[in-house]
């Protein structure tokens, strides 16, 4: 046996059992959250949890086709990869199924398929590939817009198909940017952005500015140069002033009403009582009836499908995006601590793995896996649990759904594929 | 720091997500109560309630089933004009009435199920069952309500009412819609008689569908039927003095002094019980309650307090005995008052003078027991210190304090002690002369009734009582020891003879000499008490309080008996000859001084009553004419007008 062949398939164990962990785990909540009368067996095809089955059956032949691929065929055909994703959303104005107002999934007879959760990968294969092309220097302007045009194009269809919670994941690549050489300024204009725009809908105009020149007069009471600096910060100071009127105006005249009121209510804007019950009864009743659930759970929950709430059904949804809910009240603290520990052990893993690669490619591929599976389940567990506000999102590998589970698999065993080549490269 | 940016957000917001979970799962979380989980509906199973026997084992308190017709308005169909009509028929209502209940069923809840009909009679409910399956969306409730056997003793039975949110908040238990005892024994024996209703648990969605027993009926509970419970009451006693009782306004307490039992708890004017029980309860319960001049909701047996007059003289004696100021030959001169100098401070009635304690009793000379009174305060250098010491032996007969005992309602009276005048007239500035007054049971002094009747039995038994109870026996139970322990006064037994032979010879020779009862030795004493009401301000008197108390036999006794007519001027003209009359009632189980009956049941005090509100001035005591009525009959037991009747003679302001 030649020993070069003997290292050349080395894949990451934690990282899969990781992943069998969340599945299964998974699996069980959405039987819990989706079973109607008595479950009579695993594989009924009635119920959603025996549909889940099928899709986890056909996860695992994914998988071995994932990892039989040679791993630079993923590296060589990124970008044609991405272009059929980038097409599959485009067929979608034309060929695509209305649900719920939302035009997100190709019927194939009563099969569905949705585009959005296989362009995650595509689009992370893509920005892996463009970065790691010797030509590019993210730091001139000009390769930072076509950088970010490559997750604006996916983000932009989406967002025309009404599906906004989406296009959201796609921000998350600003941290593979910035790992990638994005200058510091950015990444400060970021947080900036963050902090104006809720100091501003929160404490007003006036709070903000004060605050803003505050800070601008220290930093440049401390610089060393100060004359150039002068008329700086003036102008980042006008900057943030406008910036914050403007957020004001969007929120007030852009966004529609019910997005409104999902930010007042997440940044308690809302004073008088009877409006915010009134509120509350409109915009935050899925989030009322998820934060009862999971509080009802206590230290130890309830019990596997013991779940009074989960059972009768008062989370909306509660199979697909409030999942993390039924987690919440049959297993207790201890069981949605473990969950939160788990997609923590699997991004750094996952983080980890990435920094050791040799090239590359593998590396901002593995960065885009980390970012997007951290997105989605900050955002998700984040509003199940009412730090912020709603924003319809599946939790990777626990919300029901042959798409996303079939999305998030292949966009982690890519990189499990790709990571597994690493000793093989130079 | 490239590298580390990720990395440090995902450990960040991990620990964020973390407390928070640990902030809505371990810190603001309740404790979890199945009872309190919206997700899970709670079907009660309601137990029998007790029934209510009298002490010869007389029902007095059932059940009966009510029905109630019940209505989802979402499952309702149209009916047809014919169908309707039929079925508005069955119900006694109009079409009108049909649309207008089925709107504001609707209104409520479209999915709950309200009340459509309440309280069928069993004859519609027989009727209407046969056809019920045509009408989709109605049902029939059965609910189980009181069903009074009898018309008498509304005070001692009580009733039953909904509970209210601040019981529910106090007493977990029951839940919206639950009957709950509200007075009398409904009340005091509520945990006895409700039983434990039974619960099932069932799993419930988000529209409030039934989705089958939660955990397999795992914490299902069987509820357990209520106690029958017999109580102390002999109902033909009780029946005979509501009989005496009516037209007059006062108390009747009658306990048997060898173990404590409640005999007879008499108060007028009293109700029908009936009249509480099913739809027109509120109705009736505020036309009782609202009667402010009356009262019938107030148990003048128990809660009125009054002062004792003349009764309360032998406990001075007996007090007087045991501290050993007086010898029951001594003798006192009684100038038709008692005279401290040359001012009388306090007058009597004509008799023959000097008295000893013998006939002071039997004649109730106030010279007499003002002069006993005087020693034994005067015995004490400090009158206050005298005065506790006074009211130590006072309150040993049951005075002056509740008698915890099982009545649902009860007052302390009053024993002033030496705090007591040393708050009101500043202290040691006062002595024997100021507070003569409780000498004869008058001033300060104040009791109910059954202190009054339990004092009857203490000097009965000489010496001892059992605190006066309602409950003779609760099915599987048995009954508090504090009623079946004897409760010892501070009097030694050898020096209530003398007082007892005194109460004798009141029958005998002195002021009840008229009412004895062939064959029976009872031992008595007459009262007779002023009062007082505000009338526009200015303080009025009104014809005295005619009081009697008594026990019987002498040796023995078997019954000992309180008796408080309002407004019945002395002592023996009306609560003497009652108290007389029902003595006889017990001990012979028939009358046979028909004439003192007659004289009872042919006399109102309606128009004494109705004198303190005509607004015109009135005459009170020996100025007054007795009003004259037919004969009072007994109420038949089906007759709910009756009390409602009485009280509107007397409803004129």
């Amino acid at each position: 046996m030649n020993r070069e062949n003997h290292r050349g398939y080395k894949f990451d164990w934690i990282t899969i059992i990781l992943f069998l962990l969340l599945v299964a785990f998974g699996w069980l909540n959405i039987m819990s959250a989706s079973h109607e009368g008595e479950i009579q067996s695993y594989f009924d095809m009635n119920q959603l949890y025996g549909k889940h089955l099928i899709f986890l059956g056909l996860t695992f032949f994914l998988i071995v086709l994932i990892l039989s691929v040679e791993a630079k065929f993923y590296e060589r055909f990124a970008s044609i990869i991405y272009i059929i994703a980038m097409l599959a959303l485009v067929g979608l104005f034309i060929f695509g199924k209305d649900v719920n107002g939302a035009r997100s999934w190709y019927g194939i007879g009563t099969m569905t398929l949705q585009p959005s959760e296989f362009a995650k990968f595509a689009t992370a294969l893509a920005v892996a590939k463009y970065m790691s092309d010797l030509q590019t220097n993210m730091n001139t302007l000009k390769d930072q817009l076509k950088a970010v045009i490559i997750i604006v194009v996916p983000a932009i269809l989406i967002l025309l198909q009404n599906d906004a919670g989406s296009t959201l994941v796609y921000a998350s690549f600003f941290f593979v940017f910035y790992r990638e050489g994005l200058q510091q300024v950015y990444l400060i204009i970021a947080l900036s952005t963050i902090i104006l725009a809720v100091l501003a809908l929160k404490y007003g105009l006036i709070v903000t500015t004060v605050i803003s020149t505050f800070i601008l007069f220290i930093i440049y009471f401390f610089r060393r140069k100060k004359r150039s600096s002068m008329i700086q910060s003036v102008v980042i100071l006008l900057i943030c002033i406008s910036f914050s009127a403007g957020v004001k105006l969007f929120y007030q005249h852009v966004l529609q009403a019910h997005q409104q009121n999902r930010i007042s209510l997440w940044l308690r804007l809302e004073k008088d009582p009877i409006l915010l019950e009134k509120m509350k009864k409109e915009e935050a009743y899925n989030l009322i009836q998820s934060e009862k659930a999971i509080s009802s759970g206590g230290i130890w929950g309830k019990g596997f499908l013991q779940g009074t709430r989960t059972k009768g059904k008062f989370v909306p949804e509660q199979e697909t995006d409030y999942i993390f809910s039924t987690v919440g009240e049959e297993w207790g603290f201890l069981g949605s601590a473990f969950v939160v520990i788990l997609f923590m052990g699997l991004i750094i893993r996952v983080l980890y793995l990435a920094e050791s690669q040799k090239s590359q490619f593998s590396r901002v591929y593995g960065y885009g896996v980390a970012s997007v599976f951290f997105i989605h389940f900050t955002i998700n567990t984040g509003m199940v649990m009412g730090l912020i506000p709603t924003v319809g999102i599946p939790l990777p590998f626990f919300s029901y759904g042959g798409s996303g589970l079939w999305g998030f698999t292949i966009l982690l065993f890519i990189f499990v594929k790709l990571d597994s080549n690493k000793i093989n490269e130079w | 720091m490239r590298k580390l940016l990720l990395l440090l957000t995902v450990i960040f917001v991990g620990l964020i997500f973390i407390s928070r979970l640990f902030y809505l799962q371990v810190y603001k979380k309740e404790a979890y109560s199945l009872l309190e989980d919206n997700a899970i509906s709670k079907e009660y199973d309601y137990p029998k309630r007790g029934y209510v026997y009298d002490r010869n084992g007389k029902l007095l308190v059932a059940n009966q089933p009510s029905y109630d017709v019940m209505v989802i308005p979402r499952e309702v169909e149209k009916l047809d004009s014919t169908t309707l009509n039929e079925f508005c028929k069955l119900l006694k209502i109009t079409t009108e009435e049909y649309q207008k209940k089925l709107a504001r069923a609707n209104n409520y809840s479209p999915r709950l199920p309200s009340p459509f009909v309440p309280q069928l009679s069993k004859k519609d409910y027989a009727v209407l069952q046969e056809k019920m399956r045509k009408y989709q969306g109605f049902y029939i409730q059965k609910r189980s309500l009181r069903d009074y056997q009898t018309s008498i003793g509304a005070n001692v039975l009580g009733d039953l009412g909904e509970v209210n949110q601040s019981i529910i908040n106090k007493k977990p238990y029951y839940k919206m819609g639950d009957l709950i005892g509200k007075q009398g024994i409904e009340l005091s024996y509520e945990k006895a008689l409700r039983g434990v209703k039974g619960i099932k648990f069932i799993q419930k969605d988000i529209f409030n569908k039934n989705i089958g027993p939660y955990k397999e009926g795992r914490f299902d509970t069987l509820p357990q039927p209520g106690k029958d419970i017999k109580i102390t009451i002999d109902s033909e006693l009780q029946a005979y003095g509501e009989l005496l009782m009516t037209n007059k306004r006062g108390g009747i307490v009658a306990i048997n002094p060898a173990n404590g039992e409640i005999l007879a708890m008499v108060t007028g004017p009293s109700y029908n019980p009936n009249l509480l029980v099913g739809r027109e309860r509120n109705k009736n319960f505020s036309k009782l309650f609202l009667d402010t001049i009356s009262k019938p909701t107030f148990d003048r047996g128990l809660q009125a307090q009054y002062p004792p007059g003349s009764p309360f003289k032998v406990i001075n004696a007996l007090i007087a005995l045991q501290e050993g100021v007086i010898d029951i030959n001594d003798k006192v001169t009684c100038r038709q008052g008692y005279y401290y100098g040359n001012k009388k401070l306090t007058g009597c009635h004509h008799h023959k003078s000097p008295v000893n304690m013998n006939n002071g009793i039997a004649q109730s000379c106030n010279a007499y027991f003002v002069n006993t009174y005087r020693k034994i305060i005067d015995n004490y250098d400090d009158a206050g210190n005298a005065m506790n010491i006074w009211a130590k032996h006072a309150k040993s007969f049951g005075l002056g304090d509740f008698l915890n005992n099982d009545l649902s309602v009860g007052r302390p009276g009053r024993i002033p002690n030496g705090d007591y005048y040393d708050r009101a007239y500043g202290d040691n500035r006062w002595g024997s002369t100021y507070i003569v007054s409780n000498a004869i049971g008058q001033g300060e002094v104040e009791a109910t009734p059954i202190q009054l009747a339990n004092m009857a039995a203490a000097i009965g038994n000489r010496g001892y009582y059992y605190t006066p109870h309602i409950i003779k026996d609760i099915e599987g139970d048995t009954i508090p020891s504090r009623y079946t322990t004897p409760k010892y006064t501070t009097i030694d037994k050898r020096h209530f003879e003398p007082v007892i032979q005194g109460m004798f010879d009141v029958y005998n020779k002195g002021t009840a000499a008229t009412l004895r009862i062939p064959g029976i030795d009872i031992c008595g004493k007459t009262g007779t008490a002023e009062n007082f009401v505000k009338i526009d301000n200015v303080k009025t008197q009104l014809t005295d309080h005619s009081i009697f108390v008594a026990f019987a036999p002498k040796d023995n006794p078997k019954i000992a008996i309180a008796v408080f007519v309002e407004n019945g001027y002395w002592g023996s003209r009306f609560a003497g000859r009652m108290a007389s009359l029902m003595i006889e009632k017990h001990i012979k189980g028939e009358i046979t001084r028909t004439d003192m009956e007659d004289w009872i049941l042919t006399h109102s005090l309606e128009n004494e009553y109705a004198k303190p509100y005509s607004g015109k001035p009135f005459k009170i005591n020996g100025e007054t004419t007795l009003q004259v009525i037919d004969k009072v009959k007994p109420p038949k037991d089906d007759d709910l007008n009756n009390a409602i009747n009485i009280n509107s003679n007397s409803t004129h302001q």
